[in-house]
């Protein structure tokens, strides 16, 4: 308990940088994933296959490696000059993005094809159908696998702090430093993610029973 | 489905489409451009960046890294599974002192991210680094693989225990006679998508020390001598992890055709939301 009491300020900010960085992260994410999600299945080919080779090439690889090519490999390239942080939230949208595309077309996927139809009927563009009628349903089918992944983000936020953004995966070295217990520590730790983890978890079976479209 | 979502384009929307395909590619080709062209700028396609991949020595220093991480994949791999069963069993388990433990360390280890129980086994227990690796994949990847089990006995229609019980099975004849069977057909590609995951997490070995493919891929990318090819050397471990999970994954694309085709299992698997979110989301429903 000692631990936890005497660096309250440590674990604070370290896991306000955790949230922000979650945040951030979260919604980059769930943009961009749409966003390819509605190029998979657009009319227009080259963005297919864009859409798919992005999929694939980000679904396998490691988090660690998109986050080790934005430490290492990305100042190299001198393009624009972004503070650790920033990095490890790009790291973050680009490798999140890729499951949340793979989530939101199974979810158009069951979108009974009647629906597409109907709106084809109406004179409806690609884009009009896909906006207005598929995907608001899409989404609300999803919502529990689309809340997994971003669950998945929230643990995978710590793999920053192996590459020097302090947030909740680091405390262990400032502890140490000061002669703490590193065990104790890192329990206090995984006690905070169980805390962060569990309202999401509450919130997804809620919007997962408010939010099921009646079939 | 996609196929409904746009008509057959007449004349005026396929010149609409090539317009888009045109302007698309265009935006995806710039892209691309751009990054080549940084590449470039920093060197990347000048003989000394690439000098490394010639030596022999550099050569088998990444082959020692590629098999490490293979090692704790592997051994990581059976200890979760073991983990996986037992913890399935024990949920399932008609004695409470058994399953409700059982649920309180499946549910805690998939909460918690897993490169913090890798610190933890590390900083906080002196585990050493392959053990702390390879315990934190079992611990973690077990309790998902144990609910991907139990989901899978649980999908066996009740029937089809209630008929076996009918019979005068008893409960243990009951599992592996019928429930099992039908269940581990059908979670096969759940099962192979799990350990996807597992390949790809093996690379938080990296950020405690453990000398696998990425850690060795970062000390040769700061060797001065060789002109610090941090960048061609992120390009083919990349290369190295992409094929390998691609193989993982394209088995498991076969045990989903082998498993519908063989069509002996009546247990009903939500592909939908599981196969493809969790085959990498490297997590499962928490």
């Amino acid at each position: 308990m000692n631990v936890l009491l005497e660096n309250l300020d440590l674990y604070g900010s370290a896991f306000l940088e955790t949230i922000r960085l979650f945040v951030i992260a979260a919604i980059g994410s769930l943009v961009l994933g749409t966003l390819l999600a509605a190029m998979r299945v657009s009319p227009v080919p080259v963005l297919r296959w864009f859409g798919a080779a992005y999929v694939n090439i980000f679904r396998n690889t490691p988090a660690t490696l998109v986050l080790f090519f934005f430490a290492f490999a990305y100042p190299r390239l001198e393009i624009l000059d972004l503070s650790f942080f920033s990095r490890a939230a790009t790291a973050l949208i680009l490798y999140t993005a890729a499951f949340v595309c793979e989530v939101v077309r199974s979810g158009i996927n069951t979108v009974p094809v009647g629906q597409a139809e109907a709106s084809r009927a109406l004179g409806f563009t690609f884009s009009l159908t896909l906006s207005q009628i598929i995907l608001p349903q899409a989404i609300r089918s999803v919502v529990p696998p689309l809340s997994s992944v971003e669950i998945a983000l929230l643990k995978n936020t710590t793999i920053a702090s192996g590459f020097s953004v302090f947030q909740a995966g680091g405390i262990y070295q400032t502890l140490n430093e000061q002669g703490y217990s590193t065990f104790i520590g890192l329990l206090w730790v995984a006690l905070g993610f169980l805390i962060l983890v569990t309202p999401l978890v509450l919130l997804q079976r809620r919007l997962e029973k408010r939010w099921s479209v009646a079939r | 489905m996609t196929a409904v979502l746009f008509d057959v384009p007449g004349p005026r929307a396929r010149a609409r489409y090539r317009l888009a395909a045109v302007a698309g590619g265009l935006i995806v080709v710039a892209v691309l451009a751009f990054v080549l062209i940084r590449f470039a700028q920093s060197g990347l396609f000048t003989a000394e960046q690439w000098d490394w991949i010639t030596y022999e020595r550099i050569q088998l220093t990444l082959l020692y890294g590629l098999l490490a991480t293979l090692r704790a994949f592997a051994v990581g791999a059976v200890l979760a599974l073991t983990f996986g069963a037992l913890f399935a069993t024990a949920r399932l388990s008609d004695h409470a002192w058994i399953r409700n433990p059982a649920v309180a360390i499946v549910e805690f280890f998939r909460a918690v991210p897993l490169l913090i129980l890798m610190f933890l086994l590390y900083f906080g227990m002196g585990i050493s680094a392959f053990w702390a690796v390879v315990l934190g994949l079992m611990l973690y990847n077990g309790s998902v693989l144990a609910e991907i089990f139990r989901a899978g006995i649980l999908s066996v229609p009740r029937g089809q225990s209630e008929a076996a019980y009918g019979l005068g099975m008893r409960k243990t004849q009951v599992m592996t006679a019928v429930l099992l069977p039908q269940a581990l057909t059908a979670m096969l590609p759940t099962v192979i998508s799990q350990l996807v995951v597992l390949l790809k997490d093996t690379a938080l070995g990296f950020i405690i020390q453990y000398e696998e493919l990425l850690f060795v891929g970062r000390q040769l990318g700061s060797q001065l001598q060789l002109d610090a090819p941090i960048i061609p050397v992120a390009i083919v471990i990349a290369i190295i992890y992409i094929a390998m999970c691609m193989l993982l994954s394209l088995l498991a694309t076969r045990a989903e055709r082998w498993s519908r085709s063989r069509g002996r299992t009546s247990a009903q698997v939500a592909h939908a939301d599981v196969t493809d979110v969790e085959a990498g989301a490297g997590q499962a429903k928490v």
